[in-house]
């Protein structure tokens, strides 16, 4: 350990010697890097001329571990991946083993999943958009948003039992229906949260200072965006209106009227502009679901594939062997791969699943928006300020856990 | 007017206009309450550790409003989240930077040990680079939790002997860390 | 677009290099030799007829004693204007695992490509900067291989007993647990 220290140490004494460019470690642990992931810059007094990145400082080897968990130990795993908005990751990971079976599921699951999604998606923006504030210096919008995300955790809780990693959902439904209270609970949010955003909104969309903090720093073009691979609101800030919900609907959102919003320049304000757009949007779509929820099963009849309820356990053989073959892991999954994509937080989150029939998948692959797009920071921030690059960061919104994996 | 429950001062002599303890008590109680923590935040328990620090689970109120991001000035280094072995040199060049005295409190099931990754990456709990004082267990913990180890902390902090960082027990311990 | 239009369309220009052709869940999934996936990618992103700009991933994997076609290679393409998506496998021995690099057809090839240099040890040519991203630099094995363990071998401090493997036999549960207190 001691060596890796020294050797690192020593390359940025060499390199500040020789030309006039200093060195300077945005490193791990930095308050501005909402994460761990290092970037050494090499700068111009002020501006910044290159950088060089490392990542890696938490990479648990998810997808090592995915070869060695049944199918259904494996949604706790993609909690972690964005854990700004886990449900999405564990409703995509169901998802995927869904359509590699051929499970097809009841409406209500699919619009109780849009739900669910939606307040994933904006608890995830609200973390973004608050810290953007916090590194342009503006707390006050952090502690009144992280407030209103404990009312999301509430409804979390309702359903699944935990506020942040939720373990929401199982292969064909969800494992209980929402009760009187989380209904209630949603209806309250939806009713008082557009007030209390709005004084978000007030405080930063058209402040003076915000605005020129923001504008034009850290932009990219579309071409280079999608040269890239960007997804999600980073590649809508750059104005190409590709959302995964609309270009491959799953889950019943072609049901759904909702607007997709873009930017134009690509640069920090354009991206949390269209943040800010898509949460009133997921508020929409909430309220759509809620409206039009049909009634029917909340899963689907696969009794090998979905616990069966303990009262046949307890009486009838097969459901008792259903039962036994699930909890010890021994489902009977077709051969085949499947490539799964839905829209995270971040962008396009694909589950790439190769399975020979076995108990565990033989290839899980995450194809990760932060990992993809992350590459592109040392372009976007090339001769610009550091503080702009501090903004750029977090606008960015790179989760350290779906950036290592 | 209901009852006022008022903290038990330290033992002590009282008179008229004084107040006469023991040093130890009264630093004890000073570093106690004003403890300024270095918070660690990895991963996931990073985010339930924003959530104690928001409005709702106030952090502020033990004493914790500022949050140091440098090591120098820091009491209480605060791991939440996981370390994997990349990370390990950091944290433990973070720590030595500290200044004494200063306590550590792991966060979470991955920062006590190792978590659910039990995998060749990540570093098995934080306690095989640095000597820790309190393990909050939890996939995260709730905020409720967190503020539970915060609270063992501040009792360590309020009875550890001011003399404790120069005892050949805590010499040996730093020893076994090949901490000099 | 559809499967056949892009069938024809690689035929015309590559013929005879596609060596299967698979439609798994509906995503048209060809299996080409290494020496032509590069021309082909490139066809592929700049021909207006094809277009696939939008390089959405590449991944390894490892499928242990098939000899020549021991590592695989995928690549996740889309069309976003014809919402089109294609897949890509070229396969590897364990001899020589050199790949191109898709680097300079997309920028996203980058960390894309150091990642499944970084799990399996394929060699990507003509990448500019080919070192692990994942995990330690000074890494002496690619952990993603089937034949290496998920669990860190050196650990002390855990009863193999418990997790139902039988290694480190000649080491009764009280002298590890001495092992682990001198470790500390």
């Amino acid at each position: 350990m001691d060596s890796t220290i020294k050797k690192v140490t020593s390359d940025y004494v060499a390199d500040s010697m020789d030309g006039e460019l200093a060195t300077l470690n945005l490193g791990p642990t930095h308050p501005a890097t909402h994460g761990i992931f290092q970037n050494i810059l090499k700068m111009d007094g002020e501006r910044i001329h290159s950088a060089e990145q490392t990542i890696g400082y938490i990479h648990r080897a998810f997808e090592k571990i995915a070869e060695r968990r049944p199918y259904n130990q494996i949604t706790p795993l993609t909690d972690r991946l964005n854990y700004c908005s886990s449900p999405i990751n564990n409703l995509g990971w169901d998802m995927t083993v869904e359509k590699l079976i051929g499970i097809e599921v009841p409406k209500k699951v699919d619009y109780l999943r849009v739900i669910i999604m939606e307040l994933a998606r904006i608890s995830d923006h609200l973390v973004c958009n608050s810290v953007i504030g916090v590194d342009t210096g503006a707390l006050t919008g952090f502690t009144y948003i992280f407030q209103e995300r404990e009312r999301i955790y509430e409804i979390f809780e309702e359903v699944c039992g935990a506020r942040l990693t939720t373990n929401i959902g199982r292969i064909g439904g969800f494992e209980r229906d929402f009760n009187a209270i989380a209904y209630h609970k949603i209806k309250l949010f939806l009713k008082d949260f557009p007030k209390r955003f709005a004084d978000f909104e007030n405080l930063l969309e058209r402040n003076r200072i915000f605005m020129d903090r923001v504008i034009n720093a850290g932009s990219i073009s579309a071409e280079r965006a999608l040269n890239y691979g960007f997804t999600g609101p980073n590649l809508r800030a750059t104005g190409v209106d590709y959302d995964v919900r609309v270009m491959n609907p799953y889950s019943s959102y072609q049901d759904f009227d909702f607007k997709v919003p873009i930017g134009e320049s690509g640069d920090t304000y354009d991206r949390f502009m269209v943040r800010q757009e898509e949460i009133k949007q997921s508020l929409s779509i909430i309220a759509q679901a809620l409206d039009k929820m049909p009634a029917g099963p909340f899963h689907a009849d696969v009794p090998e594939f979905y616990l069966p309820p303990k009262e046949k356990v307890y009486s009838s053989m097969e459901a008792l062997i259903y039962h036994f073959k699930i909890v010890m892991g021994e489902m009977d999954i077709p051969e085949g791969e499947v490539y799964f994509p839905v829209e995270g937080g971040n962008g396009e989150l694909g589950f790439y699943l190769i399975s020979d029939g076995g108990r565990t998948p033989y290839r899980l692959h995450f194809r990760r928006p932060c990992f993809i797009y992350y590459q592109a920071y040392p372009e976007m921030i090339k001769g610009s300020l550091l503080s702009d690059a501090i903004v750029t960061m977090s606008s960015l919104n790179v989760i350290a856990g779906e950036l290592d994996a | 007017m209901e009852e006022i429950k008022i903290v038990e001062a330290p033992q002590g002599m009282q008179g008229e206009g004084f107040f006469a303890t023991k040093l130890g008590d009264i630093i004890g109680l000073a570093r106690a309450n004003s403890l300024w923590p270095l918070p660690f935040a990895t991963s996931c328990c990073g985010i339930e550790f924003m959530a104690t620090m928001g409005s709702n689970y106030d952090l502020a109120r033990f004493g914790m409003e500022r949050m140091s991001f440098s090591p120098r000035q820091a009491d209480l280094l605060l791991v939440a989240g996981t370390i994997a072995k990349k990370m390990g040199p950091i944290l433990r060049q973070v720590y030595e930077q500290m200044a004494e005295p200063k306590w550590v409190i792991a966060v979470g099931a991955c920062a006590c040990s190792g978590g659910i990754f039990d995998t060749y990456s990540v570093l098995q709990g934080i306690d095989k680079v640095v000597p820790v004082d309190v393990y909050v267990p939890g996939c995260p913990p709730r905020p409720e939790q967190i503020l539970d180890g915060i609270m063992k902390i501040q009792e360590l902090v309020k009875d550890e002997s001011i003399r404790r960082r120069y005892s050949q027990e805590y010499k040996t311990l730093l020893e076994s860390y090949n901490i000099s | 677009m559809n499967k056949d239009f892009i069938l024809s369309a690689i035929e015309e220009k590559f013929p005879e290099v596609i060596s299967s052709i698979l439609e798994p869940h509906g995503l048209l999934t060809l299996e080409i030799p290494v020496a032509n996936i590069k021309p082909l990618i490139q066809f592929l992103k700049e021909d207006e007829k094809t277009n696939f700009i939008f390089l959405t991933d590449i991944c390894g994997v490892h499928y242990p004693g098939k000899g020549d076609k021991e590592f695989a290679v995928v690549y996740h393409l889309h069309n976003l204007e014809a919402n089109f998506r294609l897949r890509l496998k070229t396969f590897v021995g364990r001899e020589n695992m050199h790949v191109p690099s898709m680097m300079d057809i997309y920028s996203g090839a980058n960390w894309m490509e150091r990642e499944t240099f970084d799990f399996y040890g394929i060699l990507f040519d003509g990448h500019s900067n080919l070192k692990r991203i994942l995990n330690v630099e000074d890494m002496t094995y690619f952990p993603m291989r089937k034949e290496y363990p998920l669990e860190d071998g050196t650990r002390t401090d855990k009863d193999d007993r418990f997790f139902g493997r039988d290694g480190n036999d000649n080491v009764t549960f009280d002298d590890k647990k001495a092992l682990a207190r001198d470790n500390g």
